[in-house]
């Protein structure tokens, strides 16, 4: 176990150490520790508002944390001066949820825009690089268009494109699968994986799709309740034993984690301000109704 | 006991406000200027916060001037004074309504407009993914924004205060029949560069510093929703209003009360 830890490290682009984040009074991370593996995918699954997006902003430098360590290829992001951060932040790049295209601008200047900013290479050959990314996304054809004309899917795709630009070391990847269509969804999962094989990209997927990241991750850390509750290959994860761990793998309504947020009674709870609804429920199977109240 | 809470904690968040508000404006606008990159940003603010509050201010600005010279007229012509139409016109243009109006539209027009466009660009993540990028938004979006407004609000209200004149000339000599010559040279003869032109620009300098200061930083402090938008937008409108007038009575004060 504890040689495991040390040879993951020596191999690793990204270290957290004893990392430990608050908003206001609310701790989103106690004291976790992880690390990602160089020209791996590293998934970070958990569910929706547990602060899988605060960790890729932490990594990214946008917020810091209230203590701990976040190591990327040895320089400690919370400690960097604003120059430093600038300058490591040009071997990272974050794929947002929501795509985050610069709404003023083409789908062929938001993808050249990192370059012109960070080089200056000729036009002539900005061009090349746009396209070369574009092709890589299957999207050569949108190079003209608006971001506003683009489906949910391409935009995804367009902001890929940008991201890899200037070929960074590092992507983080925010629910890249979320909202997607199959199609697209299809061609996220081979790209992600492809600049992996290929390019030997180090990359972090934070999701809470099971199925998809069980099929592109390489190793998977799994939150939840501030912490890490489970971590391993797919498979691992698969055969994992913590309740924790398979109820959200299997996604179990009921298990550790309740569905329900506390709440009275729901069947006296809408009878109680309606005595005609109240009789009409009534008649109805009380098993029809608790189904209804899963929907 | 509660109110005196409420009183402590609404100090405390408007002093907090105040100092992101200066931290912003500052990092935005206090370094080397790039001007190969940072020429283009400007002019295209110049095009959006400028040029396009362009008509609202022009047809305004006539209509005050012909209601001025209406209601001028017919107060001095009781008097045998509408020579003085003229002057009076042109004194209440460069002196008030040119830089106190022309801000108040402008907050209107550009203002909530700038709000609302930085205000969705954060929302968007957009202003997010610049930071990852390494590319200051500070520097890129809210500075090329600032100097925008700051710059083209003074010209606004110098045109505001000729167009004024014209419509005033419009009304008070086409139609109502002053003498052309007399309308022209006693208010040249009345309005002093200094006291009455100097003052009406430093004021609208202000007015300025302080619209484009509170749209841009309303944006960029947003919460970035819906609601959060609209709300930013909302008290950007409001807040620099306030303060227009607030400043404009001190100025005032200062500038001709000795
Ligand atoms: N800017 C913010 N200010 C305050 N709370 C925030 C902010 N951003 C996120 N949060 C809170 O932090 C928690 C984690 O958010 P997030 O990282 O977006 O979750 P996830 O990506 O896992 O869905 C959420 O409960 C959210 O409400
Ligand atoms: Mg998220």
């Amino acid at each position: 176990m504890i040689s495991n830890e040390k040879s993951a490290n020596s191999a690793s682009l990204v270290d957290i150490n004893n990392l430990t984040f608050k908003r206001g009074e609310r701790v989103i991370y106690n004291n976790i520790s992880l690390s990602i593996p160089k020209g791996k995918i590293t998934a970070i699954m958990g569910p929706s508002g547990i602060g899988k997006t605060t960790l890729l902003r932490l990594i990214g430098g946008q917020i810091r944390p209230e203590s701990g360590q976040i190591l990327f290829a040895g320089n400690d992001i919370p400690q960097l001066s604003r120059k430093e951060l600038y300058k490591v932040r040009k071997r990272m790049s974050m794929l947002f949820q929501s795509g985050a295209l610069f709404t003023e601008l083409s789908v062929y200047d938001n993808i050249a825009f990192p370059i012109r900013e960070h080089t200056k290479l000729p036009e002539a050959i900005i061009e090349k690089i746009v396209l070369m990314k574009l092709e890589a996304v299957g999207l050569r054809g949108a190079r003209d268009l608006q971001p506003n004309e683009l489906s949910g899917g391409m935009a995804r795709r367009v902001a890929l494109a940008r991201a890899i630009a200037l070929d960074p070391e590092l992507i983080l990847y925010d629910e890249p699968f979320a909202g997607q269509d199959p199609i697209s969804m299809g061609v996220i999962v081979r790209l992600i994986r492809s600049l992996s094989d290929a390019l030997g990209l180090t990359s972090v997927v934070v999701s809470h799709d099971v199925p998809e990241v069980m099929s592109i991750a390489d190793y998977i850390y799994i939150i939840a309740e501030q912490k890490i509750i489970g971590q391993g290959t797919p498979e691992q994860i698969q055969q994992d034993k913590s309740p924790l761990v398979k109820q959200f793998v299997q996604g179990e309504a009921d298990g550790p984690v309740p569905f329900h947020f506390a709440a009275p009674h729901y069947q006296n709870e809408l009878i109680k301000n309606s005595p005609v609804l109240g009789s009409a429920l009534n008649s109805m199977s009380s098993s029809a109704l608790s189904n209804r109240g899963q929907i | 006991m509660q109110q005196l809470q409420l009183l402590g904690k609404n100090t405390l968040a408007l002093i907090s406000g105040l100092g992101r508000a200066v931290i912003v404006l500052l990092s935005a606008i206090l370094h080397r200027p790039d001007f190969r990159k940072g020429t283009p940003l400007l002019m295209q603010q110049l095009y959006n916060v400028g040029f396009l509050s362009l008509v609202i201010i022009v047809v305004s600005g006539g209509f005050i001037g012909m209601v001025l010279a209406l209601q001028g007229y017919t107060i001095l012509v009781g008097y045998g004074a509408e020579a003085s139409l003229g002057p009076m016109v042109a004194l209440a243009l460069l002196r008030e309504l040119g830089p106190v109006v022309s801000a108040l539209l402008f907050a209107g027009r550009a203002g909530s407009a700038l709000t609302a466009e930085i205000g969705l660009m954060k929302a968007t993540e957009q202003l997010s993914s610049l930071e990852m990028m390494a590319v200051d938004p500070l520097r890129r979006v809210i500075a090329p924004r600032f100097w925008a407004g700051f710059i083209s609000l003074p010209l606004l209200a110098a045109i505001f205060s000729m167009v004024g004149i014209l419509g005033a000339h419009l009304v008070g000599v086409d139609w109502l029949g002053v003498d052309s010559g007399t309308f022209w040279s006693v208010m040249q003869s009345q309005v002093d560069f200094n006291k009455d032109i100097l003052n009406g620009i430093i004021k609208s300098v202000v007015f300025a510093f302080v619209v484009t200061w509170i749209a841009v930083y309303k944006g960029y402090d947003c919460e970035p929703t819906s609601e959060g938008i609209s709300r930013a937008t909302t008290s950007t409108v409001v807040q620099s209003s306030l303060l227009i007038l607030a400043l404009d009575f001190i100025l005032t004060a200062l500038m001709f009360a000795v």
